[in-house]
């Protein structure tokens, strides 16, 4: 029984801190998130040799071919850091591949996302920001072995630098009826830019699909199944955004905290009266709570329990409805302060603007739980 | 991460499950009238009943990995709980144990095993509840005696107790309110002592008023040295384990929760198919499972040989809320009738969940209000300020 991290797993997450605080504090993260990309790719760049980008794809695509486990404690760290990165779009991506795609798409495909070279993202949600199977409108019509797509993708996570699109479109009327299929961004028809957006340090876009021709070996799944990958894709979106808020979470905390034990009224440090110590305290058992949720999650992810979607949603419902709470109370114990755009908790308040929605808000999951015969 | 079970341990398990099989009756089955006692004979023979004490005084010596599969086994098979001196064996035994002397150990260890009689804790004093080391009970030696002058409130159970584990001050000349204070083991027929029940706002009477008035203690009633009753105190109540058993009666309680809301139909719709309903339901759920998991992660650091500290206020500041929480949302299952207490066919179940509602306070305030484990939460582990 060990509900912890191996030594190499607690190492690794040293490594990492150490060199996110070297070359991504926050205003450093303030400069990269507000660049033309959002974000720094020669930082990237140096994550991907260390490693830290290919994490979980398979060795023999030139990945490290690690668990999910070993890749939470860099979520964690990357969500404290706050930083901009494709990671969690790439993992999502990579993941579609080497899942559900054949071997050969697996070898096409994977080196790239191992090498950090090639930036994925899911593109699933539509006009209706409906995660059910009734969500995904953009259609599809069949010509012989090809199929051509036409329609709009929104809320698509890093759309703006992504150059392949996992893109879920609907084949006929029956509501399972979907597939999913590789879109490059090259390909004609396709176009992608982001929206002017609340979280500078997370893009979000549109993909634009006009008559765009998708060759044979380019199409992942279809039918029932391809329903079943969209939801296990999703699912773990939700666990990947959840431990990078563990660590974002813990991250406003400590900023907050640490202004309360510095800044003086009443001839005393704020931090002592029960007032600022209570939703302090409140927004730590939050946090040490919805961290053992999402790690049980992972847990049961990499063993492919039975348990795993389960475990996933309770910790986003979580997630979703407390975490935003720490960003919304950071900013009032700060006072004025915080509310300026100098200050860096407004940043973590609107990481929990981000986080709330994504990948299913609380509602969504609550309702999972259920379907999934949880309470 | 590792959640699998070594052999030896499951092989504990297997032992655990089979006697459970053995010896409790399947579930919905009606117990008999001497199961309890029988059940009682029985596990204090396996040693089961202060397992996790050593056996050289009679416990059970289980590692703490065992600890936790009897818990988890005993509250999956809705096995009735290991000895009956609920507060012998919670604290004031493992107090013994830890500072007694050997007559001490040999005189009550066994009857606390045994479930001979019970013990109460004379703690809080009127001006003495959250800060507890500002108590202020009188104590003078006199020769081979203590005398005890002063009062203590909210003496759960003392009008049933045998024993009482005693807080008192014998020393006013300190700098620290900690030091001064010692403890007594006092036999509750001592002339001088008198016990006042309180009623409680649920008409149940679970705690009382003790008032000591010239009470002569012996000297050798005295658990640890003088002056040491506060790292006594501290050390038994640092006892408490990683909370599973609170997480297996919150999950029953919550079971019974979701079959109330399951037959209770109002307005023509189940109680559980309404939204508002469902979602304070599922919130409640997830805490539980947060609660158990947090428990895990305890568990870890302890098996890693590293001590528990303040973290366990996590789990209490969730009971509390839940406490709460669970005791409302009976009410808003059940509506108009949620008020009604026993006493007619209308009651849903016979106003158990009006007793419920009004008894989280035992609870809640008992073992530190939620605003001291937030205090502790924020002091301790946050590093703020003291106040």
């Amino acid at each position: 029984m060990n509900f912890g991290f191996t030594e190499e797993q607690e190492l690794l997450r040293a490594e990492v801190r150490k060199f996110l605080n070297e070359k991504a504090p926050l205003e450093e993260v303030r400069k990269q998130c507000e660049s033309e990309e959002g974000f720094d790719r020669g930082l990237w760049k140096q994550m991907a040799e260390l490693g830290f980008a290919g994490l979980t794809v398979p060795e023999i695509h030139g990945g490290a071919g690690l668990d999910l486990v070993t890749l939470l404690v860099v979520l964690e760290e990357t969500g404290r850091s706050l930083f901009p990165s494709p990671l969690v779009s790439n993992v999502i991506a990579s993941q579609a591949i080497e899942r559900f795609g054949n071997e050969e798409q697996q070898a096409r495909w994977l080196p790239g996302f191992a090498d950090g070279t090639r930036l994925g993202t899911l593109a699933l949600l539509e006009e209706g920001d409906d995660l059910s199977p009734n969500g995904v409108q953009l259609q599809a019509k069949k010509d012989g072995e090809e199929i051509i797509l036409t329609g709009r993708k929104l809320f698509v996570p890093d759309a703006g630098n992504a150059d392949l699109f996992v893109v879920a479109y609907r084949m006929g009327p029956g509501p399972e009826e979907v597939g999913l299929a590789l879109v490059e961004k090259g390909s004609v028809g396709v176009s992608a830019s982001d929206f002017p957006a609340m979280d500078l340090t997370k893009r979000v876009g549109s993909l634009e699909l006009t008559d765009t021709r998708i060759p044979s070996d380019h199409l992942l799944c279809e039918g029932g199944p391809a329903w079943s990958a969209i939801e296990s894709l999703v699912e773990l979106g939700a666990a990947l955004v959840t431990a990078e808020t563990v660590g974002a979470a813990e991250g406003a905390l400590a900023i907050t905290t640490s202004f309360a034990k510095e800044r003086e009224q009443f001839g005393s440090k704020i931090g002592r009266y029960q007032g600022v110590k209570h939703p302090l305290a409140e927004i730590y058992v939050d946090i040490e709570s919805y961290k053992s949720l999402i790690y049980y999650a992972f847990w049961a992810l990499d063993e492919g329990h039975e348990g795993a979607a389960l475990a996933i949603s309770r910790a986003k419902a979580y997630a979703s409805e407390t975490f935003p709470l720490a960003g919304i109370n950071g900013v009032q114990l700060h006072g004025g302060v915080g509310y300026t755009w100098e200050y860096d908790i407004q940043l973590y308040l609107k990481r929990g603007k981000w986080m709330r929605p994504i990948y299913g808000d609380a509602d969504y999951h609550y309702d999972r739980i259920a379907q999934l015969g949880g309470l | 991460m590792d959640f699998q079970l070594s052999s030896q341990e499951e092989k504990f398990r297997d032992e655990v499950r089979a006697f459970l099989k053995d010896n409790l009756p399947p579930e919905g089955e009606k117990r008999p009238a001497d199961f309890l006692a029988q059940w009682n004979t029985k596990v204090r023979e396996k040693r089961w009943v202060g397992f996790s004490w050593p056996a050289e005084v009679g416990g059970g010596g289980g590692s703490l990995m065992e600890q936790v599969i009897l818990k988890e086994e005993m509250a999956r098979a809705k096995a009735p709980g290991l000895g009956t001196c609920f507060m012998g064996l919670a604290w004031v035994g493992p107090s013994i144990i830890q500072y007694g002397t050997e007559e001490q150990k040999q005189k009550y260890i066994p009857d606390i095993l045994d479930g001979a009689y019970q013990w109460c804790t004379g703690y809080s004093e009127p001006d003495s509840g959250s800060d507890l080391a500002s108590l202020k009970c009188k104590c003078v030696r006199e020769g081979d005696e203590y005398v005890v002058n002063g009062q203590k409130i909210w003496t759960s159970i003392a009008m049933w107790s045998k024993m009482m584990i005693l807080l008192v001050r014998t020393d006013t000349e300190v700098d620290s309110k900690h030091d001064g204070i010692t403890c007594l083991l006092v036999e509750m027929d001592s002339e001088g002592l008198e016990v006042r029940p309180i009623k409680n706002m649920g008409g149940g009477a679970m705690f009382a008023e003790v008032f000591f008035n010239d009470v002569r203690v012996p000297v050798e009633n005295r658990l640890g040295d003088e002056g040491q009753g506060w790292q006594v105190t501290v050390s038994a109540l640092a006892n408490e384990r990683s909370s599973i058993a609170e997480v297996y009666g919150l999950r029953r309680k919550m079971d019974e929760l979701e079959d109330l809301a399951e037959r209770t139909v109002r307005a023509g719709q189940k109680a559980i198919e309404m939204p508002s309903i469902r979602r304070r339901l599922q919130r409640a759920d997830i805490r539980i499972e947060a609660m158990r998991l947090n428990g895990q992660r305890f568990l870890t650091k302890q098996l890693r040989g590293e001590p528990l500290g303040s973290e366990t206020s996590i789990n209490k500041l969730h009971r509390a809320a839940l406490e709460v929480e669970m005791g409302e949302l009976a009410m808003e299952i059940t509506g108009s009738a949620s008020t009604l207490m026993r006493g007619s066919d209308v009651a849903p179940d016979n106003g158990r969940w009006a007793d419920y509602a009004l008894g989280w306070p035992e609870v809640v305030i008992g073992g530190g209000t939620p605003n001291i484990q937030k205090n502790i939460i924020a002091e301790r582990l946050l590093g703020l300020p003291k106040d």
